[in-house]
Parts: C-alpha cells; sequence; structure tokens
C-alpha cells in the first residue's frame, strides 16, 4: 500500500512541476515574465545542489566531519567574481546566439566543428557518472522507503523491487520526463521560462525538505544542538567528527576540492545553462552574486547534526550514510516526513537531470550530430525539407542515450562508491574546460589547435585517471591495475602518476589533468597561427564590452548568395512563419525592401549564420550557410588588407572621436568663458548703472542751488530800482546758495576720494575728549543760532587716545553734530555727547531730541544723496552726502557707524573706534 | 481779473524766486510743497496754469500730471514741468502724459515768463474758440 503511496505522489509532484512550466511559458507568451528578477534566477542556481548535496553531503560528513565543505566554498568564493566573469559569459552568449557550453567554445575558436564536437564528447562522458548518482540516489532512497515500516538496508537487493530493477525504470521515468520537459522548443536560444520556473520551484522543494528533516532531527530527535553533540561525544564514531580533529581534515584536499567546485560552477552544462544562457537580466547576476552562497549556507547548515544524529542513532544497525536523511524519519516512525524528504530528493535529482539532459541533448544534435551530418551530406541544407523536427529527434534520442548510459555506468562501476566521490568525477570532467574557456574570454592568443589539444589532453588523463581507475575497483578492492599499474610499470598507476603521491584521487586527477591541459593550451596556441575567422572571434569574445551591439563585427568575407537562397534555408530549419517574422524585422531594421534586393551582403549572410546558431550551434550554422554561399577564399594579403583598411577607418574614426572631445571640450570652455563675460558684462552695466544714476543725482542736486542763484541773479539784474529788504534777501539767497554749491562739490569729489581708497590719511593718536571739545565749540555757533543745547557727558579720568585721522574724525563729529542740531526743534533743543568704553573699543554717542527717523529710512540715510527728514517740512537743508561720507570714514578706522531711533523721540548716531594700541590696558 | 498760477516745488529758495517772478508779471500766485499739497491746491485755488517740479516728495511730478489730466475738471490745465532732471526720457515722459511745455532747472527767467505767457494765451484762446463753436451752432 505504502508503495502505492509513494509512486502516487511521486507522479503528481512531477504532474505540478509540469503545471509551472506550462504556467511560467504562458506567462513568457503573454510578455509578463514570472522569472525576470534576480530572486528566482539566483533559485535556479539552485540546481547545483542535487541528490549529492541532498544525500551525498551527510554521507560525506559522517565519514570525513567537514569534509563536504569544499563544495559550497569555492561556489562562495567565486561568486564575488561573477560580476566579472560571468557577465562577460553572459553578455558574449547574448552577442553570439551562444546554445550549450560547447558551441560556446567552438565559436571562440572559429567555429570549429571539431571543437564543439571534443567538448560536446567530453561533457556527456564527464557527466554521466553524475547522472548515474542521481539514479543511484533516487532508486536507493526509493528502495530504502519502499521497505517501510522497516528498515533493511542491503546493498545486494538495491536494485529490485519485485524482481524489477528499480534504477532502470527510474532511468526510464526521467527520461520520459526530461524528454518532455525539455524539448519542447527548437530554438534554444530562447529563454526557457517555464523550465527554469520549475527549477526554481524544485530547489525551494529542495531546501524546505532539508531543513524539515534537520529540525526534526535536532530538536524532535534530540533535544536541540546541545544534547546532540552531548550525545555525540559518548559515541566513538561521532565523537570522532564532533571534534573536528585534525586527522579528519585533509587540507591539502581541501584546497583542490575548493578550487574544483570553482570551475564546475561555472562549467557544468547544467551551471551554464541556468546562469548563462537563462540569464534575463544582467543586473540580476549582483544580487545573485550574495543570494546564492546564502542558498548554500542554508542548504548545508543541518548536515553535520544529521551526520552525527544518523551514526548515533544506526550505531548498532547496518545504513548507508548517504540515506541517514531518509533512514532518520523513517526509524523514528515518522512516516509523512519520509515521504516529504523522499519527494525532496527526487526533486533533487529531477532538477539536475531534466537541466543537464536539456544541455546535453542540445549539444549533442547541434554541436555532435549537426555537424556530421552535414559533413556526411546525410542533411542537405540546399535542398527542400524540414530539418527542425530532425533536430529534436536527435535531442531526444540522445536524451534516452544519455540516460542509459548514466545507467549503465550506475552497474558497471562499483556499486559501493559513495555518492560525493562519483559526482566529483564529473566536476574534474568539466574542470577540463577551464583553460580553452577562460583562455578563449580573456586571451587573444588562444588558438583552435592550441584548444583541442588542451582539452584532448585534459580529457585523456581525466578518463585514465579517474573513471578507467573506477573501473578497476569493483566492490571497493582495488585490482593489480591500480594497484601496480598497467603491465606493472608503477609511474603508469592511475592515482600515482610519475609516481606522485600524497594526493586523493581526485585531487591527483586534476592536477595532473589541468597540468597537461594548460600545458598544451598554451604552448600549442602560440606555436600556431590563428586563422582569420578565429582572429575575428577573438576580437569579439575577449573584447565584448567593446562591441555594443552585434552589427558591429567586421565583415571579413567576400562571396555571393541570394536573398533567395539563404530564405529557404531558414526555412528549413525556423520555419516559414518565423523566417518571415525576422526577415521582416531585419528589413525594418535596415530599411530593406526584399522584393528589390536579389544579392544578399555579407550583413545579411552574417544574420541568417546568426539566427541558424541559434538552432544548431556556430559550428553547424557556419557549414549550411558555406552550402548556400558561393564563398571566395580569402588570401592572407587580402584579409591583412581589408583588416589594414578597418584599422585605417578605426584610427581615422578615433582621430574623429579625439577631435570632437577636443571640440566639446573647447566648447564647454568656450561657454565657461561666455558665462564669465555675460557676468562680468552684467557687473559693468550694473556699475554702469549705478554711474549714471549717481551722475544723475549729483546733476540734479548740482542744479538745484544753481537754480536759485541764476533766477536771482536774473531778477536782480532786471530789477534795479528793488527795494533794499527784498535786495539783501536775494543776495543773500544767492550766497547761500553758492556756498551749498561749493561744499557739495567738495563733498563729491571727497566721498569719490574715500571711495576709489585715493584719500590722504594722516593718522596720529589724538585725545578723543579734546577732539569732542573743540567739535562742539566750531558747532556752538549754529546751535545758538537755532537755540540748541550742546551737552558733554565725558568721564572725567585720563585722556582716551584713539588711533586716526584727526581731520578726518573732526570731520564725522561735525557732521553728526550739524546733522543733530538741524534735526533738534528750534529754541529747546538738545544734543548730548556721551563715550562709553567697551573692551578694546570707544563708542561714541551723538543723540538729539528732533522727530527722530522712521525706521524704513534708517537705513538709506547712508546712502548718497538720500536725506530723511518730514516731507511736509519741506526738504532739509544739506548734501545728501554727510552720513555716507562719514561712515567711510568710520569705516576706514576700523569701527561701524550707525542709528538708533524712534520717530518723534530723537535719534543717536554712534560709532565706535579702537583704542589706541597704548590704551588697551 | 489776473491769471492764477500754482508753484509746485519743495526747495524753498526756488520757490521764492518763482513766486516773485509771477506776482511781478501780475500773477495771483499759490505754492505747494509737495504732491498732495498740489491736488489739493488745483481744487481749492483752481489755478489757470501750474508751474511743476519733477523731484518731489511722496507723489512726484509726473504722478500729479497724470492725475490733473484725469480729472474732468482739469484735463486740459496748461502745465509746465519744471525739472532739475535734464534728459532726454524724462522730457519725453513728461509730454507724453500730457505736459504743455517742459524747462529745465536752471531756467532763464526771460523764458520762463514767455512760455507762461504764451501757455495762457493758448488755453485763453481755445476757450474762446469753445464758446464762439457753441455760438455758431
Amino acid at each position: 500500500m505504502f508503495g502505492g503511496l509513494i509512486l502516487l505522489v511521486s507522479l503528481l509532484y512531477l504532474g505540478l512541476l509540469f503545471a509551472i512550466a506550462y504556467y511560467g511559458d504562458r506567462r513568457a507568451d503573454r510578455g509578463r515574465s514570472i522569472i525576470n528578477n534576480p530572486y528566482v534566477y539566483a533559485l535556479s542556481m539552485g540546481v547545483y545542489c542535487t541528490a549529492w548535496t541532498y544525500y551525498g553531503s551527510v554521507g560525506r560528513a559522517s565519514s570525513s566531519g567537514l569534509g563536504f565543505l569544499p563544495i559550497y566554498i569555492g561556489p562562495t568564493l567565486i561568486a564575488v567574481l561573477w560580476w566579472f566573469v560571468l557577465r562577460k559569459m553572459v553578455r558574449i552568449s547574448r552577442m553570439n546566439r551562444i546554445t550549450t557550453i560547447a558551441d560556446f567554445i567552438a565559436s571562440r575558436y572559429g567555429k570549429s566543428s571539431t571543437l564543439g564536437g571534443l567538448v560536446t564528447v567530453i561533457a556527456v562522458v564527464g557527466v554521466i557518472p553524475y547522472i548515474s548518482l542521481q539514479l543511484n540516489a533516487v532508486s536507493a532512497s526509493f528502495t530504502l522507503l519502499w521497505g517501510y515500516p522497516e528498515l533493511r538496508f542491503d546493498p545486494s537487493d538495491r536494485f529490485t523491487i519485485s524482481g524489477l530493477d528499480t534504477a532502470l525504470w527510474v532511468t526510464f521515468g526521467m527520461a520520459a520526463f526530461a524528454i518532455l520537459f525539455g524539448t519542447r522548443h527548437l530554438d534554444v536560444t530562447e529563454h526557457h521560462e517555464g523550465l527554469v520556473a520549475a527549477i526554481a520551484f524544485e530547489s525551494i522543494v529542495k531546501l524546505l525538505a532539508f531543513l524539515a528533516v534537520g529540525f526534526f532531527v535536532t530538536f524532535a530527535l534530540f533535544n536541540g544542538p546541545v544534547d546532540l553533540f552531548t550525545q555525540a561525544m559518548a559515541d566513538p564514531d561521532a565523537a570522532r567528527l564532533a571534534t573536528f580533529g585534525a586527522e579528519t581534515i585533509d587540507y591539502n584536499q581541501w584546497a583542490w576540492l575548493t578550487f574544483l567546485s570553482m570551475l564546475a560552477i561555472l562549467f557544468l552544462p547544467r551551471q551554464f545553462q541556468m546562469a548563462v544562457l537563462e540569464n534575463m537580466d544582467e543586473n540580476h547576476i549582483r544580487k545573485a552574486s550574495w543570494l546564492f552562497p546564502l542558498y548554500l549556507l542554508v542548504i548545508n547548515l543541518f548536515v553535520f547534526p544529521i551526520a552525527l544524529a544518523g551514526l548515533i542513532v544506526f550505531r548498532h544497525q547496518p545504513m548507508d550514510a548517504d540515506l541517514f536523511v531518509l533512514g532518520l524519519p523513517m526509524a523514528a516512525g515518522n512516516e509523512l516526513l519520509a515521504l516529504f524528504v523522499f519527494i525532496g530528493g527526487l526533486s533533487a535529482a529531477t532538477s539536475m537531470v531534466i537541466v543537464d539532459t536539456v544541455a546535453l541533448s542540445t549539444m549533442v544534435s547541434n554541436d555532435l550530430m549537426m555537424p556530421l551530418l552535414l559533413k556526411l551530406r546525410i542533411v542537405r541544407p540546399s535542398e527542400r525539407g524540414d530539418y527542425g523536427g530532425t533536430l529534436l529527434s536527435i535531442r531526444r534520442i540522445a536524451i534516452v542515450v544519455i540516460m542509459v548510459l548514466g545507467y549503465v555506468y550506475f552497474r558497471v562501476t562499483d556499486t559501493a562508491a559513495s555518492l560525493v566521490s562519483i559526482g566529483l568525477i564529473s566536476f574534474a570532467a568539466v574542470a577540463q574546460f577551464a583553460p580553452a574557456f577562460l583562455g578563449g574570454i580573456y586571451w587573444k592568443g588562444g588558438t583552435r589547435l592550441g584548444a583541442l589539444s588542451g582539452l584532448v589532453a585534459g580529457f585523456l588523463v581525466w578518463g585514465y585517471t579517474l573513471p578507467l581507475a573506477a573501473t578497476h575497483s569493483f566492490g571497493g578492492a582495488p585490482d593489480d591495475f591500480l594497484l601496480y599499474g598497467p603491465w606493472g610499470i608503477s609511474w603508469l598507476r592511475p592515482h600515482n602518476l610519475f609516481n606522485l603521491t600524497g594526493l586523493d584521487p581526485v585531487s591527483h586527477s586534476l592536477f595532473w589533468s589541468l597540468l597537461a591541459n594548460i600545458g598544451a593550451y598554451v604552448i600549442v596556441s602560440l606555436l600556431t597561427r590563428p586563422s582569420v575567422i578565429e582572429q575575428g572571434q577573438a576580437s569579439r569574445f575577449v573584447n565584448v564590452f567593446d562591441y555594443s551591439a552585434e552589427s558591429e563585427a567586421i565583415f571579413l568575407w567576400r562571396g555571393t548568395a541570394t536573398v533567395q537562397a539563404l530564405r529557404s534555408l531558414l526555412e528549413r530549419f525556423l520555419g516559414q512563419a518565423r523566417t518571415e517574422r525576422e526577415l521582416n524585422d531585419y528589413a525594418r531594421r535596415h530599411s530593406l525592401d526584399w522584393t528589390q534586393m536579389h544579392q544578399a551582403d555579407a550583413e545579411l549572410v552574417q544574420f541568417a549564420e546568426r539566427l541558424l546558431a541559434g538552432v544548431m550551434g556556430a559550428a553547424s550554422a557556419r557549414v549550411a550557410i558555406a552550402s548556400v554561399v558561393q564563398e571566395e577564399r580569402l588570401s592572407m594579403d587580402e584579409v591583412l588588407k581589408l583588416l589594414d583598411e578597418t584599422s585605417q577607418v578605426r584610427a581615422y574614426s578615433r582621430q574623429l572621436e579625439n577631435r570632437t572631445r577636443q571640440l566639446e571640450e573647447k566648447s564647454r570652455e568656450l561657454e565657461a568663458a561666455t558665462a564669465e563675460l555675460r557676468a562680468a558684462n552684467e557687473r559693468l552695466q550694473e556699475l554702469d548703472r549705478l554711474k549714471d544714476d549717481f551722475i544723475s543725482t549729483v546733476t540734479h542736486e548740482l542744479r538745484t542751488p544753481l537754480t536759485s542763484i541764476r533766477a536771482f541773479s536774473e531778477i536782480l539784474y532786471d530789477n534795479p530800482t528793488l527795494d533794499e529788504e527784498r535786495r539783501t534777501q536775494f543776495v543773500g539767497i544767492i550766497l547761500k546758495e553758492s556756498e551749498r554749491l561749493s561744499r557739495l562739490i567738495n563733498q563729491v569729489l571727497d566721498l569719490a576720494k574715500l571711495e576709489a581708497g585715493a584719500a590722504e590719511w594722516n593718522t596720529t593718536e589724538v585725545d578723543l575728549h579734546a577732539l569732542i571739545t573743540e567739535a562742539v565749540r566750531a558747532s556752538s555757533g549754529m546751535a545758538e543760532e537755532k537755540g540748541v543745547r550742546i551737552l558733554t557727558r565725558i568721564d572725567a579720568g585720563p585722556p582716551l587716545f584713539v588711533w586716526v585721522d584727526q581731520d578726518r574724525l573732526m570731520q564725522v563729529m561735525l557732521n553728526l553734530l550739524s546733522n543733530a542740531i538741524k534735526f533738534s526743534p528750534e529754541g529747546r533743543g538738545e544734543v548730548c555727547i556721551s563715550t562709553e568704553r567697551r573692551d578694546d573699543w570707544l563708542i561714541v554717542h551723538v543723540a538729539d531730541n528732533g522727530v527722530g527717523i522712521r525706521p524704513e529710512d534708517q537705513k538709506v540715510i547712508f546712502d548718497k544723496f538720500r536725506q530723511g527728514g518730514d516731507r511736509r517740512m519741506g526738504k532739509p537743508q544739506g548734501t545728501g552726502l554727510g552720513l555716507p561720507i562719514s561712515a567711510q570714514i568710520i569705516a576706514h578706522f576700523g569701527g561701524k557707524l550707525w542709528v538708533e531711533s524712534e520717530p518723534g523721540k530723537g535719534a543717536t548716531f554712534s560709532f565706535t573706534l579702537p583704542l589706541s594700541p597704548s590704551d588697551h590696558r | 481779473m489776473s491769471a492764477k498760477v500754482l508753484i509746485v516745488d519743495d526747495e524753498a529758495n526756488i520757490v521764492i524766486s518763482l513766486e516773485f517772478l509771477m506776482q511781478q508779471a501780475g500773477y495771483e500766485v499759490a505754492v505747494a510743497r509737495n504732491g498732495e499739497e498740489a491736488l489739493e491746491q488745483i481744487a481749492d485755488f483752481r489755478p489757470d496754469l501750474i508751474l511743476l517740479d519733477v523731484m518731489l516728495p511722496g507723489l512726484n511730478g509726473f504722478d500729479v500730471l497724470q492725475r490733473v489730466r484725469q480729472h474732468a475738471g482739469a484735463h486740459e490745465l496748461p502745465v509746465i514741468m519744471l525739472t532739475a532732471k535734464g534728459r532726454e526720457v524724462e522730457v519725453t515722459k513728461g509730454m507724453a502724459l500730457g505736459a504743455n511745455a517742459y524747462i529745465t532747472k536752471p531756467f532763464s527767467t526771460r523764458n520762463l515768463l514767455d512760455e507762461v505767457r504764451r501757455q495762457l494765451e493758448a488755453s485763453r484762446q481755445t476757450e474762446i474758440d469753445k464758446k464762439h463753436e457753441t455760438f455758431t451752432d
């Protein structure tokens, strides 16, 4: 009964995946993507965590403590560099319509179909152990769960349930699922939105399931982590792990595995698929580079506690440590949790299998079979026929073949090998891509032959030291081949090449294979010359960020092709509808009319090739295009000439750019200068206006006394018989106005001198009190005339000395006194002078009891020609320059002149003067 | 009946000279020292001609002229502007506002008296013409 339930729930789960994928595709069709965000992107990268992580990490931990960790440290470390490396990979892939990692490498080295095929073979061979690992884990967990409530685990009956080989069933089931899921679309450069959504969902399921069992074990089976560790210390096996003793950690191996997993996260076909090909937006990489490591951290939290718990619980019972995750809830009788855990494991395995088979089958069809079929003329692009279907069929067959190969590997190799050790073999295989790949995107010097040599060398060493060796250790017991080498040649021992000892098999293999790989790649690259097309691609890849769009490629091509031939070629692989759409888009972009255009130009041929590359890979597309295009092979001379021209054009355009930049700079400078000029001009105009105002005011002020003088002079002249009284009055006015006129002229000149700084200053030590007394005496005549009393309130005491120009200070005092007298009421006026000492300053106040100054006038009276006074009383006598001049003088002494007044209550003018240094006591 | 002249200026000495000149020529004279006073005098004294300074405290000469021209009973009253600001703009502005003549300070007393006489004559002639028209209608 329980067996039926397991099957039912599994099928329901797979059905749910389909529903999610379907929903994701539908949303994509309607243009409302559900995967276009960094969170789904990071989750989809969680495909890194397979059954290996899910079951195998605990197995690894229970034998080597923290030895499971490097596989997660590597990706975490390299995530820091994602923004530079991964983004470059994404950009290159998008611009070149890359479909797989094989396509990527083939495309970089001149669209070499040989290279593409080789990478495909390595990828398939390398990933097969990994797939076998998933089959192993799913069938083992299924077998274990099937036996519930019994906890039977016997390796010998792992393969059969009621006479049926479960692993084989799982193989076919997964193959069917992968076919249904992964080969629904033809163009592999279009995003598989449904697939990504389903994978992201699976990442959530396996994480939740693993956390669930982790919590259950730590907090339900044990009383929290402390209890768990305490009990572990009592158990000899577990205690060895819990103490993290040095003997459990092989630092050498740690370093190698960390390095290995750094490469694996970049080059595993499924990681390449998710991180590079399915990337929707380069900016998602930024967030994913901390989200993904976070995911890894969380999913590993409970690995160690579960391993310890497994060792304690299954102390007296045979149980594969790789199955602790499932065995623990079963042993505790929690069948629901056990079922959930099983589903979690299934999700971990299916996500890996689906994505890897999609990636691998695309590689097989595009980079292996298609070039082969084209070469063997089984597929003839120039003839009628629909080859889109052929491609899909190849992919489906490839999936089945890959799955079966995985099964075979599973049966042939050591059945007792741990999950992790199987997975590491695959890691080491894909690590072989690193030199050609990374060299290809950062080093223009890498050549096709170099890449081929490196890959072959690395692959051979890998094959010899790992999978071949694995077939020689049935039942965990190494045979003579491993122990003594082939034909007894000891330096050929697969795990000790050249007698290298001290490394575990994986590190050992990685060391030699990468050494051979890099060595061959670099040396052969340096020895060979890249072809023209290789050079072009090298530049497109290495300098990808310099190319802003696809159209910027250099067209090193000459030949003839008709539009019609290209069109029918495209139709055969893309279908009529899509061909029509793409060509129309192209025509619109380039403003072409297909009815007017019969001969294809280089750009159109390139465009068609890129379209085909999206379906069948770069190398196959190259062959297919060549079949309809009459190409003229360019001689090296011509190529050099073309390149020369291009570089001349480039140099010229660079010159133009520089020139433009210089001009821009110049114009910026000019603008700045113009702005300065404008500001200066405005300032000048302002000054000009002020000057005009001043002149206009001065003229007005001069004209006024002149008017009276002239009018009365004429009157006197015309009326010689004027009576004496009038005569005297008029002559008096003429005299007064003449005085006013000369005073005015003097003050204007004085002020002009002060403002221009041209006044002469004769600064000495002056006794302030003496000066005030003198000023009062000089004003007394004027005061008496108006009946105004002048009071001085000065402290008796030692004389106060100030450092000033005596005449100038006198001028100020006289001006203030005459103002005060002028504005005091006639007959009862009172002017009071007082001094005050504050710190190092002396303050002099001149107060009157006149009409006062309105607040709005208190400032303007210090402006030139502005006078206060009551409007109704007519214009006060004076030039309107006295106060501005006084203020200038006081300012020159370092002091300040101001007024305080309440209308009707008189005004007090005050100024400060710095005390003479000798008075600073 | 002698003609009435209103003198508007805030410079006491200038007022004295203008007052003397107008009285000697036989006109009846009133004096205003600012714009507001001028408007009051126009209403009370009903002058036949105004000698109007531009630079006055408060309402300036232009303001006064504008009010005069808007006033129904005085819009044909002859106004002679007197100003110490002899700039072209000022003259144009004053003329545009409806001043009958513009005399710059310092002025020639004879020119001033001639101008006053001419303006009074012209204004009287217009009134006679108007009356004549009414008769012939």
